[in-house]
């Protein structure tokens, strides 16, 4: 069995579907954010995936993803900030919680 | 002074009281707030400076042939095409008369107040208010055009308003300012309208163009009778014509001297003075002229019955300026402009002589109502002699300078309509009886008051005397019929021959026998107490309660207008509109949109993740109807 384009995409997309799933149904916001770098790794599969496929000779879809990996690790500083601060005050990450500004 | 007064310093008649203003009002009341006499000098040398540069611009005038002087003006607001008003100065006599009656009436008057406001906490803010008047007041005889008159004439109102309620800490005195401007307010409401009406169908407001417009019959006759009673409105409000004199007796309240300068002599004058002003508009309009004349004519008699019956000094007086000023608008509507504005001129210096002997009896006596006062003769000379010549001049004797004027109103009110003239001539009667029942109740008998009285110092006697001397010769100016001639009128005789030959006519005998009558009768009830006052109050009981009520007209206005037809029917009916109609409109969307609100609010569960969800089932709906359908 040869490795084709489609099995990259079918990888890229059960890691997306599964990072989906995490930051639809958790509560905790550490867990969310996690889905969410899920997702982004789903993302820099197919990008690469498809660099690598369909213009052999760019590496348009490489350069993205370390884009991407860079922008994922600020996020994630950021985010977790975020979640401890909001720990610090309410003592809780518990998303549904956070509703302060809900009417 | 032969020489032509240059240009600036006729503006300078006008902006030296405007610097005193802004001097002491910035610079003297903040700093030098512990020697108070110093506003009085700036303001008393300001209008000095004033009048001298006013009896210059007099010279000037009269050197002139033209009796009239070009003063370049220049444009002061610019809309192309449609509206262009520049800021300019009329010069003509009837400028320059107006502004020598206000520099000098102001003048003593200023001097006097050093006196009579002494040790005053409020003497700087005074002051500042008696300059502001003064510019105003000079502003509003000098402008070209209405705009500019009618911000001075606002000007003017609103010093009187400041000055009656000078002493506010008195509810009556913050009452009456209160009437004095909204009831002056009335009137200007018609002079504002009739502003408009001419800018609309003229374009212009400059005063000279609008007369010749006038002049010339190109003003239709609807809109000229209609701007002309608008106009008219205006000067009845600030003159105190009936139905609109209710506000100057309770000016009274204001200080002494401000009743003698604003409320005597000027800015009551202000409302003849425009007519004058306007005069081609009226003399195109017979209609409004005759309602200038009757208004005039019916308010002279009304006001004089009011004055019968009064005992505070100052509202007897304040009753016989409205009953003179119904004198100058019947001279107006009956003679012209000369004739109305030569009692003007004479009125100011015996009115305001008048009111400055009351408030000099007000110094001795500390009060103002006459059954405290008697036999004041003895131990105020001046002050009675100073009232005595008033009292004469104002009842026309001959040869004081009210004879003059009046005699020239009767004389046309004979020509023109014979009940103006019959009710005239009661008021003749009227005039000299009350001013005389002042004169003996004050002066003569025996003294009923507490206080100790004494004469007022010289710096309040000596204004009193220049301006008894005025009383006496400022009708002598018009004896050559020269006063008149200027003001486009009349022929010229020599000085002689108008002095003693006035009195080959009947007319004059038929005046003095009716204002020699009054004196006597007052002197029959008041001095020698031959006829009880008390006895013909209750033989005429019915007419003395309705003269002494006023004829109900303050509880006409505040009771019956003020309180029962506006405040409690219309004003209560607006509340009503208001809070029903038009809250219940704008508090109704407000609602419905809160009701549609809470209805939908229940989607927006402020869960992030559940907007995910929604979105991803949004995207995977559009997805899929691409595949079966696209």
């Amino acid at each position: 069995m040869t490795l084709g384009l489609e099995h990259f995409l079918i990888l890229s997309s059960v890691l997306f579907a599964i990072g989906l799933y995490g930051a639809l149904s958790r509560r905790s916001a550490v867990v969310i954010l996690m889905s969410i770098e899920v997702m982004l790794g789903a993302v820099s599969i197919a990008m690469v995936a498809f660099s690598r496929y369909v213009v052999p000779a760019l590496l348009t879809g490489q350069v993205f993803t370390i884009f991407i990996i860079v922008v994922a690790a600020a996020e994630a500083t950021v985010g977790l900030a975020i979640i401890i601060a909001i720990y610090r005050r309410r003592e809780t990450i518990d998303v549904t919680k956070i509703d302060l500004m809900k009417w | 002074m032969e020489a032509i007064i240059p240009n600036s310093l006729v503006w300078m008649i006008f902006l030296l009281p405007l610097i005193s203003f802004v001097l002491i009002a910035l610079f003297i009341k903040p700093f030098l707030n512990n020697s108070p006499r110093i506003s009085g000098y700036i303001t008393i040398s300001a209008v000095a400076g004033s009048l001298i540069l006013s009896l210059w611009l007099l010279t000037s005038l009269l050197n002139t042939p033209s009796h009239e002087l070009i003063i370049p003006d220049f444009n002061w607001l610019i809309i192309e095409g449609s509206i262009n008003i520049h800021l300019g100065l009329t010069i003509d006599m009837l400028t320059v008369i107006m502004c020598i009656v206000v520099t000098t009436v102001s003048l003593m008057v200023q001097i006097y107040s050093q006196g009579y406001m002494h040790g005053d906490p409020g003497y700087h803010r005074y002051y500042v208010y008696m300059s502001l008047f003064t510019t105003a007041m000079l502003g509003l005889v000098m402008v070209d055009n209405l705009l500019l008159m009618y911000v001075f004439w606002e000007l003017v109102g609103l010093c009187s308003y400041l000055l009656i309620g000078f002493w506010f800490h008195r509810p009556a005195a913050a009452r009456a300012a209160k009437k004095a401007f909204i009831v002056t307010r009335l009137g200007d409401f018609g002079f504002l309208a009739a502003i408009l009406v001419l800018f609309f169908s003229k374009g212009t407001l400059d005063v000279s163009q609008l007369h010749g417009y006038a002049v010339a019959g190109a003003i239709g006759s609807a809109t000229l009778t209609w701007a002309a009673i608008g106009i008219f409105l205006g000067a009845a409000g600030k003159s105190a014509q009936f139905p609109l004199h209710v506000w100057l007796p309770d000016a009274m309240e204001g200080p002494t001297p401000v009743s003698a300068l604003i409320h005597a002599a000027t800015m009551v004058a202000a409302g003849v003075f425009l007519v004058a002003r306007m005069f081609p508009l009226f003399e195109h309009s017979p209609e409004a002229l005759s309602i200038v004349a009757y208004i005039g004519g019916f308010t002279a008699i009304f006001a004089a019955t009011m004055g019968l019956v009064m005992n505070d000094i100052k509202r007897v007086l304040a009753y016989s300026t409205i009953s003179q000023l119904g004198y100058m608008m019947l001279g107006l509507g009956v003679g012209g402009v000369a004739i109305g504005i030569f009692h003007l001129f004479n009125h100011a210096f015996f009115k305001a002589l008048l009111f400055l002997g009351a408030g000099s009896v007000n110094h001795g006596t500390k009060t103002f109502d006459m059954r405290f006062m008697g036999g004041l003769r003895k131990v105020m000379p001046w002050t009675y002699a100073t009232f005595l010549i008033a009292s004469l001049s104002i009842a026309g004797i001959w040869p004081l300078a009210g004879f003059w004027s009046k005699d020239e109103i009767l004389a046309s009110a004979l020509s023109e309509n014979t009940l103006l003239f019959v009710l005239s001539m009661i008021t003749v009667f009227m005039t000299a009886f009350y001013m005389f029942r002042v004169v003996f109740m004050t002066f003569g008998g025996e003294y009923r008051g507490s206080e100790k009285p004494h004469e007022s110092p010289p710096v309040m006697v000596v204004p009193m005397v220049v301006l008894a001397v005025l009383a006496v010769v400022s009708g002598w100016f018009n004896a050559t019929g020269g006063f008149s001639h200027l003001l486009g009128h009349g022929e010229s005789h020599s000085f002689t021959e108008g002095f003693f030959g006035i009195l080959s006519h009947p007319l004059p005998w038929i005046s003095l026998a009716m204002a020699g009558s009054g004196i006597l009768l007052a002197y029959a009830m008041y001095s020698a107490k031959w006829i009880s006052p008390h006895r013909i109050a209750w033989f005429f009981r019915s007419l003395y309660v309705l003269f002494s009520k006023k004829y109900w007209m303050d509880e006409l206005y505040e009771d019956a207008i003020g309180q029962r037809l506006l405040s409690d029917r219309l004003f209560a009916g607006m509340k009503l509109l208001d809070s029903k109609v038009i809250d219940g409109a704008v508090n109704g969307v407000a609602d419905t949109v809160v009701d549609i609100g809470n209805s939908v609010r229940r989607a927006q569960s402020g869960q992030l993740q559940l907007y995910g969800l929604f979105i991803i089932l949004g995207v995977l709906a559009i997805v899929i109807s691409l595949l079966i359908w696209g």
